[in-house]
Formats: structure tokens, sequence, C-alpha cells
């Protein structure tokens, strides 16, 4: 089943009175429950394209459909509600909430964003702590982990109100190679085990070597190419 | 929502030291606020109540045209026998009305056998002008208190007690020309000597209404005015205006009005005092108003500015902007809540202690008088909610902006 389809999407961004075309008609299709990568050089315009596709930012052309939802046709409010209900993100900052738990952080699209009863939150959130190996830190406040502990936390974060897509820009850009590679391992563990469509984008050649479906960007244009055996993973 | 104050409190205690600062600021705000209005307030009800309670009553009526001219005193602008029973009967009948006093205002010559001066006298009936009047005996500084005189008696002003160096229980003869232009003369006791208060009326003696009438050759039973006292002063208003609806509407054969009705407002300078101080109360409240809303709306924008990676965070994530906005306010209100309640606490404590200091002051002719500041409840909620309501107002404008954000310029930011 396919879940993202783009046709000939574009993005041109405003700056001052010249325009910057950041996507310059990208045609690309993602299948459901795919470990899919976008790769490129720093400006090539991956974050643009997880953007659009995490309906963030809306397309200046052509089409984008996101989980049979054309994206392009959201108002703000609306794009907010299919977000909170479909798309999980990771940050490159992991962007904790410094002020909750880890528990808590987790619990927060479950009750702030979806309002999921208080007996069926706890048990979603110890099920999530757990599939991220973090059973025991619970309690903690995000200042008191790990840089990597802090990205499992979010991978369950993201992942905890059951979202179709998981949208990782540079998810392993603030983290040590080893860190950085089991948690790309803990993604693909999270779409084996929950079916969860992961797509993340990184210019790391090591960690694109686990993506199995690699969309090369570069200068706004997008390339498929296959993953293993390509690249020297 | 439970969550959201939990994120709030969360967010304050954050920044704690920012809080307490902002918190404090609240808090200096509503102490200055209601140490003011509890002192000022005090100060204005004694000072009111000393002139309503002692000389003016809260009401009164006359003659139309008696208090034009007041000062000399004039004898032929008394209300006639059948104008005044009229009055009675409509005073009798009014339910807001706990008592009230009929006078005769007179001015006369005051000898101690060997030396004369003027006096200027409310010739009363015992009994009505107690009941009028409750602070009037209270004034009483030497001498018989109860009953406050008998005919053939006179309270006489503690400045012609020293004046003439008389003393209680003394002979002394009043002297008065009445309206007709002819002189009599009536000779008194000395029964009690009368501490002076600041005001008109304030350094008057007394005799006994029918006294005053022989004094006076009065063949009617004339009297210069009425004194009301009502159960209530906040219903003072409602029963002027029925008084004034009953009484002002009754024509003479001429086609002129017979009476007037004033309130004691219009009858002392005091209340353009009072006045004052309920104007400078309100000044007070616009600052803390002012305080309250810039230095909440400051640590806002702060919060807002410093937050903003968050703020992209959770609408990222699909929430919405109201609550967005809530976050924000409730972080506002509950700064307001904490300085408010911290103010409170320190207003009455500091009111307990200044109550318990027994501060005295003087007012006018009186010396010794203790400040008695108390704050009703009322103010205190009103002040409290003043403060919270700004608070939360203070909030808006950065909530506002913090839920408008675009979730990818704020993630963006650093
Ligand atoms: N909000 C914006 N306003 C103007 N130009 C923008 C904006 N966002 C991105 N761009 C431009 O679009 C192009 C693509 O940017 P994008 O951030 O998508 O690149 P990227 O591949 O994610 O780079 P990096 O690896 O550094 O994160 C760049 O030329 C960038 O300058
Ligand atoms: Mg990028």
């Amino acid at each position: 089943m396919t879940l993202v389809t783009a046709k000939d999407l574009k993005k041109t961004y405003e700056v001052g009175d010249i325009p910057v075309d950041a996507i310059r008609g990208a045609n690309f299709t993602i299948q459901s429950a795919s470990f899919v990568s976008f790769v490129g050089p720093s400006g090539s315009g991956k974050s643009t394209l997880l953007n659009m596709i995490g309906c963030l930012d809306p397309p200046s052309g052509g089409t984008l459909t996101v989980i049979g939802q054309d994206v392009s046709k959201l108002s703000k409010k609306e794009s907010a509600k299919f977000r909170g209900t479909h798309i999980g993100f990771i940050f490159q900052d992991f962007n904790l909430i410094p002020v909750l738990t880890v528990s808590e952080n987790i619990e927060y699209p479950l009750q702030m964003v979806q309002s999921w009863p208080a007996e069926e939150r706890k048990k979603r959130v110890d099920k999530m702590l757990t599939a991220v190996g973090m059973q025991d830190q619970g309690h903690k406040y995000p200042r008191q982990i790990s840089g990597g502990q802090k990205q499992r936390v979010a991978i369950a974060r993201a992942l905890v109100t059951q979202a179709k897509l998981v949208l990782a820009d540079e998810p392993t850009a603030n983290l040590d190679r080893d860190t950085a590679m089991r948690i790309i391992i803990l993604m693909k563990k999270m779409r084996d085990e929950f079916g969860t469509t992961f797509v993340f984008s990184t210019h790391d050649p090591k960690i694109v070597g686990n993506a199995e479906t690699v969309f090369n960007v570069e200068d706004g244009i997008v390339f498929e190419s296959k993953a293993e055996g390509e690249r020297d993973a | 929502m439970l969550k959201i104050i939990k994120i709030a409190a969360r967010n304050l205690r954050r920044y704690k030291r920012r809080t307490l600062l902002t918190s404090s600021l609240v808090t200096l705000g509503v102490v200055s606020v209601l140490l003011f209005v509890s002192v000022a307030g005090s100060f204005k009800n004694m000072m009111i109540g000393q002139i309503t309670d002692s000389m003016l009553g809260h009401i009164q009526i006359h003659q139309k045209g008696y208090l034009a001219s007041i000062d000399s005193l004039p004898l032929n602008r008394n209300l006639k026998e059948m104008q005044a029973l009229k009055i009675e009967e409509v005073l009798a009948a009014n339910p807001a009305i706990e008592a009230f006093s009929p006078r005769i205002k007179l001015g006369a010559m005051f000898s101690n056998y060997t030396e004369t001066t003027n006096i200027r006298l409310n010739a009363v009936i015992p009994e009505q002008e107690i009941a009028t009047m409750p602070l009037l005996i209270k004034r009483i500084a030497e001498g018989k208190k109860e009953g406050l005189l008998n005919k053939g008696e006179i309270v006489i002003p503690d400045l012609i007690a020293k004046g003439m160096k008389v003393k209680i229980g003394d002979g002394i003869v009043l002297v008065a020309t009445n309206k007709d232009g002819s002189v009599n003369g009536q000779s008194f006791t000395v029964r009690s000597i009368i501490e002076g208060v600041t005001g008109p009326g304030g350094r008057d003696g007394y005799i006994h209404l029918d006294d005053a009438r022989t004094l006076l050759r009065m063949e009617d039973k004339e009297i210069s005015e009425i004194a009301i006292r009502l159960k209530d002063l906040h219903g003072l208003n409602k029963a002027f205006a029925g008084l004034k609806a009953e009484l002002e509407p009754i024509r003479n054969k001429m086609d002129r009005p017979v009476f007037e009705v004033h309130t004691w407002e219009k009858l002392t300078p005091f209340f353009n005092i009072a006045k004052m101080i309920d104007l400078m109360t309100l000044f007070i409240k616009i600052m803390l108003v002012a305080i309250v809303l810039v230095s909440i709306m400051n640590v806002m924008v702060m919060a807002v500015y410093e937050r903003i990676n968050e703020i992209g965070t959770i609408a990222a994530m699909g929430t919405g902007p109201g609550k967005i906005l809530l976050l924000f306010l409730t972080e506002g209100l509950l700064l307001g809540i904490l300085g408010t309640a911290l103010g409170v606490i320190i207003s009455l404590v500091s009111i307990a202690a200044l109550k318990a200091a027994k501060i005295s002051f003087d007012f006018g002719q009186q010396q010794g008088l203790i400040l008695n500041p108390t704050l009703n409840p009322s103010d205190i909620i009103s002040i409290a909610l003043i403060v919270i309501f700004i608070a939360v107002l203070g909030s808006l404008q950065p909530a506002w902006k913090a839920a408008k954000m675009d979730p990818i310029t704020a993630l963006r930011h650093v």
C-alpha cells in the first residue's frame, strides 16, 4: 500500500523578493511499513521535503498525498489535527519537554493532543517505555538522561499514538556513531514491531545503509537509488 | 486542564528567581493598595462617623432657604409648628429612619456675671438628640453624661468653659434676641463640658428645646431643623431620594417649595476630603493595575521567547493553538494568584500589627483618636480579582503570539 505520493512536488521560499526554489519537481512514493531515508548534502532540501510530508509546510506546486489526504488542501487547523492523528515526529535535538518526566513526555500526545482515558494512557506509556528499553527511567526528567536515551524517549513519543508515519529529520546528527547506529536499529525494530512507516533524513552514509529505500536529494531534485550495495555501507 | 496547570506550575518553578521576582512585585502592589485602602478607609469612616454621629446626622430638613443663611442662624426661617408636624409624620412612617431630632439653633450672649461672650446653641429634646447622635454623649469631657441635660441646664463647649473660667455647677445667664428684636435673659446651671470637634456645629453648646422657646419667647412651637439618623448609612441615597420626593413637592400659598432636604455630604466641607480619599484610592488602584500588567506582560514575553522551540515541538505534534494559548494564560494566572495570595497574607498581618500598635492621630480639635484599620472581605476579594484578571490580561498578548506561531519557524529558532 502506498502511504505517500509526490507528483511534480515544488517548494519555493521567498527570501525578501527573491524566490528560492528549495524543491524543484519531485516525484516519489513511499510504501506502508517501509524504512525510508532522504540523503543529501546540506541545503539540498531534505528538511523541506520532510516538512511538507509532515504537513508542517504546504507545497508551492504539484500534488502531495499523505495517507490518502491531499495535504495542500488542509487549513492550518486541519493540518494540526492531521499531524496529531497520523504523524509522529522525531527531532535532531530530541525536543523533549524539559518540565515533564520521561513518562509524561511519552504521555503528552495521548493527553494533550488526543484525549485518551488515564488507565489506557498508562498502559500504553508503559508498553512504549519497555519497547524502547527505558522501562526503569520513566520518572526521570530529560536533563537526567543521555542523548541516546532522550532519542529513545522521542521515538516512544512519536509512536505512542500508533501513528502510521514517523518523520525524523536528522535524528542522529547530535549523537555519536555507536549511539546513532543503535537509534537507527531501534527505529527499524519499532517498524517491525508496530508496522509504522519511518522516514528519516541524514547525510551520514553509515546510517543510510540501514534504509531499505533511499532517495538522494540534490539541489531540490529527488532520485531513488537502491540502498544496499550501491553505497559503501 | 489539570495537566495544563501542572505544566504551567512546573514552568514557573523552572525559572524560580524570575517567578519570585515578578510575584513579589505583584505582592508589593497588592500590599500597598490594601494597606492604603484600609488605613485611608478607616480614617475616612472615623471622620464621617464623628461628623454624622455627633453633629449633623445623616440627613437634615429645613425650611427652604435656611441653609443659604445658616451662618446667621436665622430665626425667621424656622419651620412652623404645622410644618414640623408634617415632617415628623412623614419621618415616623419611614422604616429606613432610626431616629430624628428637632432642634432650634440660636445665637446668644453668654454671661458668667463678670464677663460676656457669644455662644451658638443647639436647643434639643435630650432623648431624641441622644438617639439621633450616638457619639454626642461620648464628647462630654466633664460632668454627668447620662441623659445629656435637663431643663434649666446647659452643656457648654470646652473653649467657652476655659475662656470664661466656668466650672460645672456654676450659674450663668443667656441673653438672646428673638426674631421680633426683643431681648430676654434666662439663667442656667452648667451641667457638663463638651469637647469641640472640627466642622460646622462642632463648637455649639446645648440647652433644652423648651428653654429655648421661653428664652426666645416663641408663641408657636417652631424649630430650626430636624436631624435624621438612618438605620443603615448605605441606604443614604435611597432614603434621601425618598424624603426629597415626599417633602420637596409641598408648596406654600405662593407656590414656593416649603422644605429643603440635605444629606450630610452637603452640610460639611469634610465630604470633599472623603471624596479626595476615594480619588486617591482610585489612583493607587490604577497604579497597581499598571504594575501588574507591565510586570506580568514582561515576564510572559520572556517566557514565550525562551520557549519558542518547545512551542514549535508541541505545535508540530498537533497541540492546538487554543491549548498553547491556555498554557501561557494559566502561567500568568498562577503568577497572579501567587503574588495576590502573598500580598493578601502580608496585608492582613500588617494590618493586625498596625492595630496592635494602636497608632493614634489627631483630627482637627480631637486628639488621640486610635487608628483602626480594617479591611472588609469585599475589598480584599475585589482587589484580588482585579489583580488576577490583569495578570491574565497581561499574558494574553504573549500567549496569543505563542499560539499563532508557525511550527517550522519556531522549530528552526535557535
Ligand atoms: N524558511 C525558509 N526560507 C527561505 N529559504 C529556505 C527556508 N527553508 C529552507 N530554505 C532554503 O531551501 C533550501 C533547502 O533547505 P533545507 O533546509 O531543506 O536543506 P537540508 O537538506 O535540510 O539541509 P541540512 O542538511 O543543512 O539540514 C536551502 O537553500 C535553504 O536555504
Ligand atoms: Mg535539514
